[in-house]
């Protein structure tokens, strides 16, 4: 099997979509845009099965990079368009062209009323091939080529509805907080550059394993420089404290968008690249141990604005944030195979809930106030069915997929040290709590909305139904892809990375017993399930409900407002950039710069008025003029002569 | 005749300073008059001044080139004369007059 020749489509078919439906999506119809999207993306899916087999069975060894096209050769610098498919990309790739084509297909029947049907799937094709080229790419400039691009799609794709102003602003302030990111990051690979002499991730897992050839030592101030700035890239891209504000208000866009971008693939790419430089972070404990407290408080803190939104999108965007947190605490304590193992099962039952909160809002006519939901469950029994196993895998609960990732983090975190234990199951109650508030004022208790709602109220079509379907059965059986050897698993994530080596300094098995580790199951799932009673109680047999706008106070007044987070960047952040530019505006634009041109254009007009005088009509000064520059010429060419 | 003797070398400066006298009134005529005609004599003064160096350095060097020379210097200041007093009659059926300030159309 020549795979060389199949590599290079995995990114090409996505990019041949976008180009095709870009050009002539309006003339083909909606019929036509609607198989060549999702069309060519589940030929990626083929394409990648077909690499799948390959990796899993040996004949790509622990990474083999295929190489197209030579773009850059400046002297040391030598970029070439190649593509590494090893069992971590290969990863990606699997969730990237599988999950993308799902959420395809849900689009088809999500946008089918909106006009601009074909710029959507335009947008979408263009995304699925740059988070195919950021995942692929063999060195970092292709990554951050791709890094760039799943940014301006994602702008693209938030601010879809552009007549309405405040998605505009949502877009731009998303843009704008991923590019602050992005400045970390490219100051990060400029110095992996300046001191490892190379971009390409194999060759610097090479140059740091061999200590003689590397100029980087453990501990050392310049690894710590480098992995925080790698790690403020992440942040900005996968929202960690501080950068978190944007994907809340990403809500903006269309509900497969935010399945797709904001949970499943884009959010996950700081996750991924951290994990690709495992060898340098593995250099740097200092940076670990930021990147763990950052973690912990994304964490937390979201979670607890979760628990008081009021509209169905915000509450999972903020979970979703939560979640990050969580990949990251994975990543903070070195444990690579658990973060993948939650991005996946994240993946899963995160774009499941989007997209089951897509269906809701679709059956209640863009209704997204959980105050006038309720019941939905008489009425809407698929999404119903797979909205329920979505939260119970999100919270954790034993036998679905976030059980598997959740409990192995937390159970590192136990063993870490005891304060992080008590962490872990902080938010483990915390995301119980949001989770279940959410299920129990959606689907259960008495229908809040209007009687023309009530009476539109039905389950949304097959093309919509079909992926939820298909995403519940994965957040069902997700688990199996790292079942713990305390309950008779293999792990089987864990030990492909291991066999392939792609973790330089992977952690140990678990030191537990067997039976402390049923037992921290038993507390998780205890936890969870008194959780679930309490909310019960609260929300649905004693009917407290969200409040109207406004009318909250104390506690639920700050978590309502996001602890005034956005508030605090407007007026600490954006407030003296707006002043500073106002003030460059007056002095530098239109002092100097216009200064300096209209000069030039005054100097010229006045240069002409004074030559202008020349011209006297005077026939005798004419002459004058003349002699005078004939003596001066013969004056000046005898003098020069030497 | 080769060379001249040592009162011809003297001499030769009087030709230079005569024909420098010239060439200057005629640079100051053609500055200073205000009748075109006046002033077509005036250049026509600084050539024959140049024609007056150019032979005397010729006999000086004994070089018949400088000689040569007059001649084309000569036909040329009559072509010259020719057309600069066919633009004197023209100019004078269009402004009536023969000074040279009347020639102020081009004035800013």
């Amino acid at each position: 099997m020549e795979y060389q020749n199949i590599v290079w489509l995995i990114p090409a078919l996505p990019l041949l979509g976008f180009i095709i439906i870009s050009l002539f999506g309006d003339k083909l119809g909606k019929t036509m845009v609607g198989l060549i999207g999702p069309g060519v993306i589940l030929g990626a899916f083929i394409l990648v099965c077909l690499l799948l087999g390959g990796v899993l069975g040996g004949s790509l060894g622990d990474g083999q990079v295929f190489t197209y096209f030579n773009w850059i050769a400046a002297g040391k610098l030598n970029i070439s368009i190649a593509f590494l498919i090893d069992p971590l990309s290969i990863w990606m790739l699997m969730i990237i062209t599988g999950i993308g084509f799902l959420i395809h297909v849900y689009s088809v029947g999500y946008m089918h009323d909106d006009e601009a049907f074909a710029r959507f799937f335009a947008y979408l094709n263009l995304f699925i091939f740059s988070m195919l080229m950021l995942v692929m790419g063999s060195s970092y400039v292709l990554m951050f080529l791709g890094w760039e691009g799943v940014g301006f799609c994602s702008y693209g794709l938030i601010g879809f509805w552009y007549k309405k102003q405040d998605y505009n602003a949502a877009a731009q302030k998303a843009f704008v907080m991923n590019r602050i990111g992005d400045l970390g990051l490219l100051l990060g690979i400029l110095l992996i550059f300046i001191h490892l002499g190379t971009l390409d991730f194999q060759e610097i897992t090479a140059a740091v394993k061999d200590p003689s050839q590397s100029s980087l030592k453990y501990g050392a101030g310049l690894v710590t420089v480098i992995t925080l700035l790698l790690f403020v890239g992440a942040s900005g891209k996968s929202a960690q404290i501080p950068l978190y504000t944007w994907l809340p208000d990403a809500m903006a866009g269309p509900t497969p968008v935010s399945a797709l971008i904001h949970a499943a693939t884009m959010v996950t790419a700081g996750v991924y690249m951290i994990i690709r430089s495992n060898a340098l972070f593995a250099l740097a404990p200092c940076t670990q141990s930021i990147i763990l407290g950052v973690a912990i408080a994304t964490t937390i803190i979201s979670a607890t604005i979760a628990i008081s939104q009021k509209d169905i999108k915000k509450v999972l965007a903020y979970s979703t944030v939560s979640h990050l947190g969580i990949m990251f605490i994975a990543l903070g304590l070195g444990s690579y195979s658990s973060a993948l193992f939650h991005v996946t099962t994240h993946a899963f039952f995160k774009a499941l809930l989007f997209l089951g909160a897509g269906s809701v809002i679709h059956a209640l006519h863009h209704e997204q106030d959980i105050r006038n939901m309720g019941g939905l469950r008489k009425y809407l029994p698929i999404t119903f069915a797979t909205f329920l196993i979505g939260i119970l895998a999100a919270s954790g609960v034993f036998p679905f997929a976030g059980f598997f990732s959740k409990d192995e983090i937390i159970g590192r975190m136990v063993e870490a040290s005891p304060v992080l234990a008590v962490f872990g199951y902080i938010i483990t109650a915390l995301s119980a709590l949001y989770s279940f508030r959410l299920l129990w004022l959606v689907f259960f208790g008495e229908f809040r909305g209007t009687e023309h709602q009530r009476s539109h109220l039905h389950e949304s079509p097959l093309s919509m139904t079909i992926p939820l379907m298909v995403l519940a059965v994965l957040a069902v059986v997700g688990g199996i892809l790292n079942f713990p050897h305390a309950l008779g698993g293999h792990s089987l994530l864990e030990h492909f990375f291991e066999e392939h080596h792609i973790i330089i300094k992977p952690l140990a098995a678990i030191s537990f017993s067997h039976s402390t580790e049923y037992a921290l199951y038993a507390v998780a799932t205890a936890i969870i399930v008194i959780i679930a009673f309490i909310t019960y109680r609260f929300y649905i047999t004693k009917k407290n409900g969200p409040v109207a706008d406004g009318a909250e106070t104390g506690l639920a007044k700050i978590l309502y407002n996001k602890y005034y987070v956005d508030e605090i960047y407007a007026a600490v952040v954006v407030k003296p950039v707006d002043w500073l530019s106002v003030q460059v505006h007056k002095i530098l634009e239109l002092k100097v710069v216009d200064g300096i041109v209209n000069l030039t254009a005054r100097g010229t007009t006045e240069g002409g008025k004074a030559l202008r005088l020349l011209q006297s009509g005077n026939v005798s000064f004419y002459l004058f003029v003349m002699v005078i520059g004939i003596i001066a010429i013969l004056f000046f060419n005898s003098i020069n002569l030497k | 005749m080769n060379s001249l003797s040592l009162e011809s070398l003297y001499s030769l400066n009087g030709y230079i300073l005569l024909a420098s006298i010239l060439f200057s009134i005629g640079i100051i005529g053609v500055l200073t008059r205000k009748n075109i005609i006046v002033l077509f004599m005036s250049i026509e003064l600084m050539l024959n001044a140049v024609n007056l160096l150019l032979v005397a350095f010729s006999v000086h060097h004994g070089d018949p080139n400088g000689q040569v020379f007059v001649f084309f210097v000569m036909a040329v200041a009559a072509a010259e004369i020719t057309i600069g007093l066919a633009i004197l009659v023209m100019t004078y059926r269009n402004t009536g007059s023969i000074s040279l300030d009347s020639l102020n159309k081009l004035k800013w």
